[in-house]
């Protein structure tokens, strides 16, 4: 009797190792909760739509990916927590999380386990903190912004400027970046408004910013906050041209902000209305199984695990260092894996490199007035 | 403040009352399929049902016998039940919500005044005199301040004091579903709006003056006229702390609020 128990326990301990030797475990760690909530959904669903397109298809190397989701709450500290419990599983890769200040801290806890994690961040020193393992998913700010100022002092002949940022690290970053980028090009900043993650009222900011007469009204905050300044701002009858960069002409925001994003014009590094078949698909599939379009978080998500997909599969093995170094100087075309959408390329610093938007939002959607090739072109 | 006055209840989940009728009038048109108006309208009754006469019933009613402390430490909880609740059963990300205007805008001297700002001082302008007149011009109203001033004689008197508690929460529960129904057009719908103003009324309540109507009105004024100067004029950055300050420097200078009046309790 005793010895038929222990033999039993004994079978479903292997029946589990097996099932454990099938799968592989790419936990998400992402925004569910909190301020990066619109951000980290997108991305989520992005990703769990790729894991479930690869896994219906056998997996990768026959493993099927594993992938449970844990919110950070767009908290730092709890992002750290929840990365520090993936890693406690043995993960092969971490996707996620997208608010840069939570990558920040709970990257270094990736790089000594020697995980690669794919990040949604964009803040510019992510990738210029000598880590071996974090891979863009997007443009950094030091990509994205630079293509914004050619773009005001190009496109828009601008002469001056008002910036509103978000006072985190994503905010940070890019008002750091966009600033040296103005100063090269001789262009003033009328006015430099900071605000807070998670503001409802931009009121005052809205004044500061007409009262500055400035040619341009940048805005480079998080979506919720993006949608609230661009009703504000309609709300006040501002007729200056208003800008930013990806988040304030994305999907989410344009929904939130309805006729007031109208006219809106900007850089983006991935749309799900880019004029490429693929990201039509894409779109079409993802509206299908989440009711709602995504932006370009969901894009990032779902070439996330593409992106592994296709390294894993070139290095024929499950090896997280060798995936890493892979992935430096690594670049995937849509030939070689569809998933990809567009022909990417990671560089050494892990910072990524394809083709980007420019576009203006025209009745509620978003309208590609011209395709910008990669830098590296 | 009209709580505190009839039944001595400190609600924490002010902020997250005026949080959740937009979330009912949201999930009456996704699930329901009603048209707005009329989800307007099913959304206001089920904030007099839920957050008048059930947090009555539920909440108040048996915690209220043990303190006050009890029920300012349920009311607490309460908030953090209405968050997660809307969290978890709607959305964690911010929903827009139609207005009730058009977005159109006026000229006038050459500031730019727009139809939504015009409706909701409208709208607030008639709320509180349309109050103000139902509790001093009605017989209802004065039965409901005599409860306030003095329940135990108002009971001698003849005046139904659980009636008139109740109709307070009820009244309380109609002015939380208004202010959402105005301000979610510009602030979007989300979980989280009610921290914000929560914090924003009461302390505009204890600035203005927590026993009298027309001090937590100009309290909620000068703090919203001082927030929005400070971050135009000064620094948007420490526009959070003004208020705070200004908190602290009430409570230390005149604890009764602005236009509060002192009272005395026998101990």
């Amino acid at each position: 009797m005793k010895r038929g128990l222990i033999t039993a326990i004994a079978a479903v301990l292997s029946l589990g190792a097996a099932h454990a030797q099938q799968t592989v475990y790419m936990p998400i760690v992402i925004e569910v909760s909190g301020n990066g909530a619109v951000s980290g959904t997108n991305f989520r669903d992005g990703a769990l739509m790729a894991i479930d397109e690869i896994n219906a298809k056998g997996g990768i190397l026959g493993r099927r990916i594993n992938a449970p989701v844990s919110d950070t709450q767009s908290n730092a500290g709890v992002s750290r927590a929840q990365v520090q419990k993936a890693i406690d599983g043995d993960p092969y890769v971490i996707l996620g999380p997208v608010f840069s200040g939570s990558v920040k801290v709970n990257m270094v806890l990736a790089q000594q386990a020697e995980i690669p994690q794919m990040t949604g961040a964009e803040a510019a020193e992510i990738t210029q903190m000598g880590n071996d393992y974090i891979f863009r998913t997007s443009f950094g700010q030091q990509m994205s912004m630079p293509k914004m100022a050619a773009f005001v002092a190009n496109g828009l002949k601008a002469r001056s400027v008002a910036f509103l940022w978000v006072n985190n690290d994503y905010g940070k970053g890019g008002r750091d970046v966009f600033f040296k980028e103005m100063a090269a090009r001789g262009i003033k900043i009328a006015a430099d408004v900071s605000t807070e993650s998670g503001q409802v009222d931009f009121a005052a900011d809205v004044v500061k910013m007409k009262a500055s007469n400035a040619d341009v009204m940048f805005i480079y905050t998080n979506e919720e906050e993006c949608a609230r300044v661009l009703r504000e701002l309609r709300k006040q009858g501002v007729k200056t041209p208003i800008i930013g960069e990806t988040n304030v002409i994305s999907q989410k925001v344009i929904e939130l902000a309805g006729d007031a994003a109208n006219g809106v014009k900007g850089h983006v590094g991935l749309t799900a209305d880019a004029p490429i078949p693929a990201v039509t698909v894409f779109r079409d599939k993802f509206q299908k199984r989440f009711k709602y379009l995504p932006d370009h978080n969901g894009i990032k998500g779902y070439t996330a695990v593409y992106a592994v997909k296709h390294a894993t599969e070139k290095l024929g093995r499950f090896d997280r260092k060798a995936l890493a170094k892979l992935m430096h100087g690594l670049t995937i075309t849509p030939a070689q894996e569809p998933g990809i959408l567009i022909e990417t390329t990671w560089d050494a610093h892990g910072d990524i490199d394809r083709i980007s938007f420019l576009v203006e939002v025209v009745g509620g959607k978003q309208k590609v007035v011209e395709i910008l090739p990669k830098l590296g072109k | 403040m009209l709580l505190w006055q009839t039944s001595q209840t400190i609600n924490f989940a002010q902020g997250e009352f005026v949080m959740l009728p937009a979330f009912l009038v949201l999930a009456a048109m996704r699930f329901g399929g009603l048209d707005f108006p009329a989800a307007l309208l099913v959304g206001c009754l089920a904030s007099l049902l839920v957050l008048g006469l059930l947090f009555k019933r539920l909440v108040v009613d048996p915690i209220l016998r043990h303190g006050v402390l009890p029920l300012v430490i349920s009311t607490l909880g309460l908030s953090i039940f209405l968050k997660e609740g809307v969290k978890e059963f709607y959305a964690a990300e911010a929903q827009g919500f139609p207005g009730f205007w058009p977005a159109t805008n006026f000229q006038l001297g050459g500031a730019v005044i727009s139809a939504q700002s015009l409706v909701i001082i409208a709208a607030a302008l008639a709320a509180v005199a349309l109050l103000q007149w139902f509790l001093g011009g009605t017989r209802t109203g004065r039965q409901m301040q005599a409860t306030a001033q003095n329940p135990q004689l108002a009971r001698v008197l003849g005046i139904p004091v659980e009636r008139m508690i109740l109709y307070t929460f009820l009244v309380n529960a109609a002015l939380v579903a208004l202010a959402s129904f105005l301000v979610s057009p510009i602030y979007l719908a989300k979980f989280t709006n009610g921290e914000l103003l929560g914090l924003a009324a009461f302390v505009a309540a204890i600035v203005g003056g927590y026993n009298q109507v027309r001090g937590a009105i100009a309290g909620g004024l000068l703090l919203g006229v001082i927030d929005n100067f400070v971050a135009a004029y000064w620094s948007a950055q420490y526009r959070a702390a003004i208020p705070l300050f200004l908190l602290i420097a009430v409570i230390l200078w005149r604890p009764q609020g602005l236009l509060g009046r002192a009272e005395e309790r026998t101990v």
